[in-house]
């Protein structure tokens, strides 16, 4: 048994073996995370719309995102036939592999990460410019006029917005000193303080863009429904287009960790270095206990026995978590972990809330926000840091 | 003709419907396009077709009036309105007062169900999701008000040739005063989403302008025409049911834009409800239908009768050759006229705006095509 | 060392497959896509050669930039007719004459010379900070020619927009 365990240790302390384990896990369940956030957001929508959204498939609907992955799973295959279906095929792929790829350098906590490297940022950011190649690419193929009026937009729309984008993470990372994701962490805990309240302009400017970027509401043009029925994926049916929808929702979380990484403070919690603020590292035992109260509440509202036992069953799971994590050593293991994807939650929940509550952009009004008041604002803002930092 | 190179940028065509999200029915456009600008448009109407007025010559009137309903189903009532008031004219009846006060406030209603509706979905259009769940909410309520009273929410056929078939319901007033009393509130929450909203104000102030002399010259009518600056409506022009007696205002727009066509629809649901108000009070006693023959033979003539639909004028042109069917039925739609002024309004403008556009018109393709 | 190789191989059968269907696809947007392969494979030998900054710039600019910037244009343009062109004019055989011969000649030079110099070789060891370095040698050993080339730039983006908007 010592042996074993011995063996495997070593074998942990190969170079490529554990950032290989966090791949798969991240490839391996954040389809099914992205699925929930899709929940989430069809929930957070009804709550918006004074409706109750999904509710049939499992207790409250938790089960829908499995049925509604088995139905496009399911669904016939389309390629139009004028389409170039070579390109029809490579698009969404290489949207779903630039969005995938990008977690590579995301800092989910201070140990799980696949890797750091001096450019990690800049990684990122290079990697989801390339994912524009796909919207272009899958509207253009698909030999169809709203698919490519849906392309022409997004790429327009992108590279502008990229720009903004870009600019805002400058002023970001001259307050760091360093691309590499955990080292920006790092220096937020250093100077004790997030970079938010140093770069706010910037943070909102990295918001407004990043929503750009990933064409949410009231940016959400390239597939304007009332305009341009899909844009550029109105040709594309049942498991490419659920590529699509990973991609989208999977560049909601990058952009996410990037904003959470350089403004939010990424994997530490508020204030962390205040000691008498101490008990907020119990927050993920008692977040998880407080769900688990929640879920045991609604089991008994429940009407029907399958609904009680599911959600007790859930109530159990996150009670049994709760306690776990009240045990020092996982505790500590988990903290990170829990703030990082406690923010990246608060930050999808306002990308929700935004797009059920205000109307679309116009495309040429889109235009003229980001050229006329994002960018300049993005270079006076790092005009500004510039002299702030010589002078100080 | 120049040579075609490989350096020209194709103009692009589209054809928007007859099956798209935001013709609002099965109207096809189609949209000439450069680049996303807009150089011209063609409207194919007529997927909707079902010959109404045809219908008409081989129906007696008593038959006929449910058909009306079919027209702009979201204004049922007040195209029953239009077509009892017409054949009562032929035949020279008036209908008790007790029939044009509940006319009136049902009338009314139903405006405010077609604005709503239409409120709903333009906002969707533009790409505000939300509203069209709240408008949908009060809308609900003006239906309920229907189901109760004839058992019908959509296609109600609510009058009959000579006034009502039904006595109101008892809680009738008490459900309408309740509606009464909720409503501004509601509205306030929708102008609290859109009014003020500066992505709101951008994409529908200066969208699809038509002046008043333009919009004289198209025949437009109703809020699109008050919208661009005349104060034209007829139920103050050519008062009917119980309008004489009520105070209302007739909002009017300066720029005849979107955003104008909006505020004076907003305005006007806020006037419908001050209509409502005064007359649920003081509905009058007596019966509810005037004396009309079991079988109804107008004398040989012909009228025409229009009312203020929520859409435009509403106008019905009966002609009677003496028997129990009409020689005639011509109807003018105010769908129909509204959307010829939509080439004039698109042009110019981008993709997004027309969309814009076909929502600010408000039309129903059930009433266009007829 | 043998990985190394293995991966430079790879990558330069990437780069040189990419430029050769680049140009002799007859679909534009086709080439394009051939010529983001060319470029993410210059951009993995700049990464073999641990300079990550250099490969991510790479990536975001020509790929993430310019190829995005050619699909744009290319997609407004009328393929059809283009594809009816001839590609190749009637000098193609000659070039590839003078190409043949030009290459015989770098390779015996090459050839003769082969003591004198030595393949570019990455260093091993990892070169810290070349962001800093890159930024460093930019700013200041050589900011005079950079600025220079900065304002290159920016007369030519100037004469773009003049010579695109016919009236200002």
């Amino acid at each position: 048994m010592a042996e074993l365990l011995a063996t495997i240790e070593s074998y942990l302390q190969l170079p490529y073996v554990l950032p290989t384990l966090y791949i798969v896990i991240i490839i391996a369940v954040f389809p099914l995370i992205a699925g929930y956030i899709v929940l989430l957001e069809r929930k957070v929508m009804a709550d918006i719309q004074a409706r109750l959204g999904p509710m049939r498939v499992g207790p409250h609907g938790l089960l829908q995102p499995l049925a509604d992955a088995v139905k496009l799973l399911l669904k016939e295959d389309l390629i139009p036939a004028k389409a170039d279906w070579l390109l029809f095929w490579l698009a969404p792929v290489i949207s779903v592999v630039a969005a995938l790829v990008a977690f590579s350098v995301v800092p989910f906590s201070d140990w799980f990460f696949i890797t750091d490297t001096n450019i990690g940022l800049l990684f990122i950011l290079s990697i989801s410019s390339v994912g524009i190649l796909g919207i272009i690419l899958g509207g253009w193929s698909s030999n169809s006029s709203y698919p490519l009026l849906g392309a022409l937009r997004s790429t327009a729309q992108m590279v502008s917005y990229e720009v903004a984008l870009g600019f805002a993470i400058i002023g970001g990372l001259m307050v760091a000193g360093t691309l590499s994701m955990q080292e920006i962490v790092r220096a937020q805990q250093e100077q004790h303080v997030w970079f938010i309240f140093y770069q706010p302009l910037a943070f909102c400017i990295y918001a407004v863009a990043a929503m750009a970027e990933t064409n949410r509401s009231p940016f959400d043009m390239p597939e304007a429904e009332s305009e341009i029925v899909a844009g550029y994926h109105t040709e594309y049916s049942g498991f490419r287009f659920s590529l699509y929808f990973l991609a989208e929702y999977t560049n909601i979380v990058i952009v996410s960790s990037i904003a959470i990484t350089l403004f939010l403070g990424g994997w530490l919690r508020p204030f962390p270095n205040v000691e008498w603020l101490d008990f907020l590292n119990y927050c993920p035992a008692v977040a998880m206990l407080a769900i688990a109260a929640m879920s045991f509440l609604g089991a008994v509202r429940e009407k029907r026995w399958m609904e009680q036992v599911g959600m007790g069953g859930l109530g159990a799971v996150f009670a049994l978590l709760g306690l776990l994590f009240l045990l020092p050593p996982v505790l500590t293991a988990v903290q990170g972990l829990f703030w990082f994807l406690l923010k990246v939650f608060l930050i999808v929940y306002g990308f929700i809330w935004i797009r059920f509550t205000f109307p679309r952009y116009r495309y040429d009004q889109l235009m003229k926000l980001g050229w006329h008041w994002l960018i300049p604002l993005a270079i006076a803002n790092i005009i500004v840091t510039g002299i702030v930092m010589v002078l100080l | 003709m120049p040579d075609k190179t490989f350096l020209d940028t194709n103009e692009i065509v589209i054809n928007m419907g007859p099956q798209h999200p935001s013709t609002h029915g099965v109207l096809r456009v189609i949209l000439k396009l450069d680049g996303e600008k807009v150089l011209g448009t063609e409207c194919i109407i007529g997927y909707l077709h079902r010959g109404v007025e045809k219908i008409a010559e081989n129906r007696t009137y008593t038959m006929f009036n449910p058909y009306v309903d079919r027209m702009d189903y979201v204004a049922a009532v007040s195209n029953g309105l239009g077509y009892c008031e017409a054949v009562e004219k032929l035949l020279n009846v008036q209908a008790p007062p007790r029939a044009q006060y509940v006319r009136t406030i049902l009338t009314e209603l139903n405006r405010i169900s077609s604005h709503l509706l239409w409120l709903g979905t333009h906002a969707l259009d533009i790409g505000a999701i939300t509203p069209l769940f709240y408008t949908f909410r009060e809308r609900e309520e003006v239906l309920k008000i229907f189901e109760a009273y004839c058992g019908a929410r959509l296609t109600t056929h609510a009058f009959r040739i000579g006034g009502l078939q039904y006595e109101t319901y008892d809680g009738f007033e008490e459900q309408v005063k309740a509606f009464c009393n909720i409503f501004p509130a509601k509205l306030g929450e929708y102008e609290a989403l859109l009014t003020g909203n500066r992505i709101w104000l951008g994409r529908t102030k200066g969208v699809g302008v038509l002046n008043t002399a333009e919009a004289i010259d198209l025949g437009v009518t109703g809020p699109v025409l008050r919208a661009s600056g005349l104060k034209w409506d007829i139920r103050k022009a050519q008062p009917y049911a119980a309008y004489e007696e009520f105070d209302f205002d007739i909002p009017v727009g300066e720029n005849g834009d979107t955003f104008d066509r909006y505020v004076v629809r907003m305005e006007e649901m806020r006037q419908s409800l001050r209509i409502i108000e005064q007359a649920v009070g003081r509905i009058p006693e007596g019966p509810v239908m005037a004396k009309v023959p079991k079988i109804i033979k107008p004398p040989a003539g012909e009228v025409y009768h229009s009312i203020e639909a929520p859409k435009g004028e509403l106008g019905y042109f009966v002609v009677s050759d003496g028997s129990t069917q009409p020689y005639r039925v011509r109807i003018r739609p105010p769908s129909f006229v509204n959307l010829q002024a939509l080439d004039r309004m698109v042009r110019g403008h981008l993709v997004a705006d027309v969309v814009a556009i076909i929502g600010t018109i408000d039309i129903v393709l059930g009433e266009v095509d007829r | 060392m043998v990985l190394h190789d293995f991966f430079f191989y790879i990558l330069a059968a990437i780069i040189l497959g990419g430029g050769i269907l680049t140009i002799t696809r007859r679909n534009a947007v086709h080439s394009a896509i051939f010529l983001v392969m060319t470029l993410i494979g210059v951009a993995g030998l700049f990464l073999h050669l641990q300079a990550e900054f250099l490969a991510a710039v790479q990536v975001f600019l020509y790929v993430g930039g310019i190829t995005v910037l050619f699909l744009f244009v290319i997609m407004l343009v009328n393929l059809d007719e283009a594809a009816k062109q001839r590609q190749f004019n009637r000098q193609w055989g000659l070039a590839l004459g003078c190409v043949l011969l030009l290459v015989a000649e770098v390779g015996y030079f090459l050839y003769q010379g082969r003591d004198s110099f030595s393949f570019a070789e990455s260093s091993g060891v990892l070169l810290q900070n070349n962001t800093q370095a890159i930024a460093m040698s930019l700013y200041g050993d050589y900011l005079l020619p950079f600025e220079i080339a900065s304002l290159l730039l920016l007369v030519a983006i100037i004469g773009a927009v003049v010579m695109a908007k016919k009236q200002i």
